[in-house]
């Protein structure tokens, strides 16, 4: 094995290989959460500091519980985006983590750059949960998990990813994800929400019709639109959007009849995906949100080294 | 006064049609004689041998902090970067706090000039009370009192009718309106360019509409009203376009372009650089060449720096939330001397663009070199090669992108009003 990354920032900076020691490592650990005692040593005695500076549920929880299967001691904060409005800056909060001697910091911010900054300022591993609009590298490597599962391979699959491209972290990790592991990648969105050289990210093809983007498609990806970011500007109204890009029973026919259906939550049911897709048989929801738990053992487990592993 | 001969320099002067091999000696103040072989009794001697003699460079584009924003940037400091950068003249910005609205700011400043100032200081009032984009400043008073030019720079004068008549308020008194070119609703929370660079790393993009949109405005209501335009750093091809035109049907337009916008693209801001972020944003590969196009063809009339000092606790932080500006007095002669290597331009031009351009856009007395004149004259060596060190430049603030940077070409003299402010 030879994972040689400190700080989990992006995918982009990952190779093909790296990915690979990641999703096998966390096809080794997704056993032990379904064993009846579901914790084995291997972090004891390291502390792992959840810092999320921007609402989440899932992948905090995900991430608390990916230590705490590891044994590591692992702690939550959460706090607004803006440490300006509190009069610490973001640099000044994390060396105070840092002097209470923590061995991993997951961060989640909603600014772009904000774990890139920090890597370049403590000296504790950084792993990043989310930076504004830039990457979501624990979220592709699960999804990626998920398909290779389901499909037997990532080379050579067709992903679709509909949404709201402009403002998703998740698109960017994905498209570096499925582009180096041999996949190919369509996206397709609002003519608002498509953003300009997104193409360039890597093994990426843009429709702005979405019939033609989930045509024959392995699997279909489907994002969440988030309210929280869109004026009335980007779009006339949540009835319009699920209509055009919105996936249903109809729709979801034009992919291949094995193609699976990811979301990667929280879903609005009735806006980007119904309900009866949603709890279709094509969907694999929940297998990603479990995969998660094992994606981010995976990752705490590498960054923090540790030289053989222990599962038992 | 002490005399001083600049001895066997290459004098250049683009407004007196001069590029001659010649000496220049000045005295009491004033440029006493130029020409060859001149009497040297009693006088300092600058040896000048294979060296390029000019008017003292104009930039008019500055923002000096002072007032109330001191710890970035105060009149010593930003006067003596001035000087270092080979500056003799600069004009200042209003958006301070408080704001350069009026008669008591403006003389608080020329008065802080006359203590401890190192150059000459032109102040651009605001075009509206408090830069609040509502009402006129009143800009006739202050005209004739050192004000040549208004401008809400850094927060644009959104309401056209506002805009329009200022324009028609300014132009009796011949002041110049300086327009920050953007509009805002296009701006939006922008950060940066708006291109694949902004979509890889996920920040929000400012897209070259929102300048061309705004500069297509000024323009028209320009022509409207025939009062002087003046476009400040001009960064998107766009708007380099539209000046263009505009000048070729008689509108009374110039437009500044800075080092940086005719030096880097977006790419610099890779890594989360908060030293590329600035206002206009750093545009792509094809924006900086048709503002060095402009450059070439006469459409841009000056270059200035945008010098806007920012203290490191301003830029240490996330991309998002830095402040917008860059320091840029002190590398703008080596920046411009290189679009004279890259044969974009000639020496006379760069000389031009540095000295009578700028002053002739903004309406100020500098930028010349003729007998009987005001002794500003920067003696430059352009082959001396140097490395920037951002701590050690003498503004404030240290908020450059081009440190590091190997330059080419110094002010080695400047000399403002026949005394020497700066040697290097």
């Amino acid at each position: 094995m030879s994972f040689k990354h400190k700080h989990i920032l992006g995918i982009e900076q990952m190779s093909k290989e790296d990915i690979e020691i990641i999703l096998d490592t966390a096809d080794a650990f997704k056993e032990i959460n379904t064993r009846d005692i579901k914790k084995v040593p291997t972090l004891r005695g390291k502390t792992i500091i959840n810092a999320f500076f921007e609402a989440s549920t899932r992948t905090r929880l995900s991430f608390e519980i990916a230590g705490k299967r590891l044994s590591a001691d692992t702690v939550n904060i959460s706090g607004s985006t803006s440490s300006v409005v509190k009069g610490e800056t973001l640099e000044d909060t994390a060396r105070n983590i840092e002097a209470m001697a923590p061995d991993i910091i997951v961060i989640r911010h909603g600014h772009s750059g904000a774990p890139h900054y920090l890597a370049e300022r403590v000296g504790c591993s950084i792993v990043n949960a989310g930076d504004g609009a830039h990457e979501h590298p624990s979220q592709a490597l699960l999804d990626v998990m998920t398909m290779r599962e389901h499909k037997g391979r990532i080379e050579g699959l067709e992903v679709a990813i509909i949404g709201d491209i402009t403002h998703s972290r998740v698109v960017r990790s994905n498209i570096y994800c499925l582009s180096k592991m041999g996949a190919k990648v369509r996206l397709c969105g609002p003519g608002t929400m498509l953003p300009p050289g997104i193409e360039k990210l890597g093994n990426v093809k843009v429709y702005t019709d979405m019939q033609d983007a989930i045509k024959d498609v392995d699997v279909i990806m489907m994002l969440r639109i988030q309210m929280e970011r869109q004026s009335n500007i980007m779009l006339p109204s949540l009835r319009e959007y699920a209509r055009f890009y919105g996936l249903n029973p109809t729709n979801v026919k034009l992919a291949k009849s094995d193609a699976i259906v990811m979301h990667p939550g929280p879903m609005n049911r009735g806006v980007e995906i119904s309900s009866v897709v949603a709890d279709g048989v094509q969907n694999v929801i929940l297998d990603q949100v479990e995969n998660g738990v094992a994606v981010r053992m995976a990752l705490l487990y590498l960054v923090s080294g540790v030289e053989s592993m222990q599962t038992s | 006064m002490a005399k001083i001969l600049i001895k066997g320099g290459r004098v250049i002067s683009p407004a007196q049609q001069l590029d001659d091999t010649c000496d220049v000696l000045i005295e009491k103040g004033k440029i006493a004689a130029i020409g060859k072989d001149l009497d040297a009794q009693g006088a300092e001697i600058i040896d000048a041998d294979g060296k390029i003699v000019t008017p003292g460079l104009v930039d008019i584009h500055v923002h000096l902090r002072d007032p109330g924003l001191e710890y970035k940037e105060d009149i010593a400091s930003g006067t003596l970067s001035a000087v270092t950068g080979g500056f003799t003249s600069i004009a200042c910005m209003p958006n301070t706090n408080p704001v350069n609205d009026n008669l008591s700011v403006k003389n608080y400043i020329l008065n802080k000039v006359k203590e401890e100032g190192h150059c000459r200081v032109f102040p651009i009032a605001s075009i509206s009370k408090g830069l609040q984009g509502e009402s006129m400043t009143e800009m006739g008073e202050l005209k004739g009192l050192g004000v040549y030019g208004v401008s809400d720079d850094g927060k644009p004068v959104s309401n056209a009718q506002l805009m329009r008549r200022a324009m028609e308020y300014a132009k009796p008194f011949g002041i110049t309106i300086v327009t920050h070119a953007e509009d805002l609703e296009l701006v939006g929370s922008g950060v940066m360019n708006e291109g694949p660079v902004s979509t890889e790393l996920g920040l929000k993009g400012i897209p070259c509409v929102a300048e061309d949109a705004a500069t297509a405005r000024e323009i028209m209501l320009a022509e409207f009203t025939g009062a002087h335009l003046h476009v400040a750093h001009v960064s998107t091809k766009g708007s380099i376009d539209l000046v263009r035109q505009a000048k070729k049907r008689g509108v009374n337009v110039t437009c500044e372009a800075t080092p940086h916008h005719f030096t880097l693209t977006d790419e610099a801001v890779r890594g989360y650089n908060t030293n590329a972020k600035m206002n206009p944003p750093l545009r792509s590969a094809e924006d900086r060449e048709a503002v060095r196009k402009g450059i070439a063809d006469g459409t841009v009339d000056a270059i200035a720096t945008d010098h806007a000092p920012h203290h490191i606790d301003e830029k240490n932080v996330e991309f998002n939330i830095a402040m917008n500006g860059i320091v840029g007095l002190e590398t703008a002669l080596p920046l411009s001397l290189q679009l004279v290597e890259d044969g974009l331009i000639d020496l006379p031009k760069a000389v031009a663009l540095l000295t009578c351009g700028p002053a002739a856009a903004l309406g100020i007395p500098a930028g010349q070199l003729e007998e009987g004149g005001v002794a500003d004259v920067t003696v430059i060596d352009p082959e001396l090669e140097w490395t920037v060190d951002a701590q050690k430049l003498v503004s404030k603030s240290k908020n450059t992108p081009f440190d590091g940077w190997k330059m080419n070409g110094a002010a080695l003299c400047t000399i403002v009003g026949g005394k020497i402010a700066y040697r290097r």
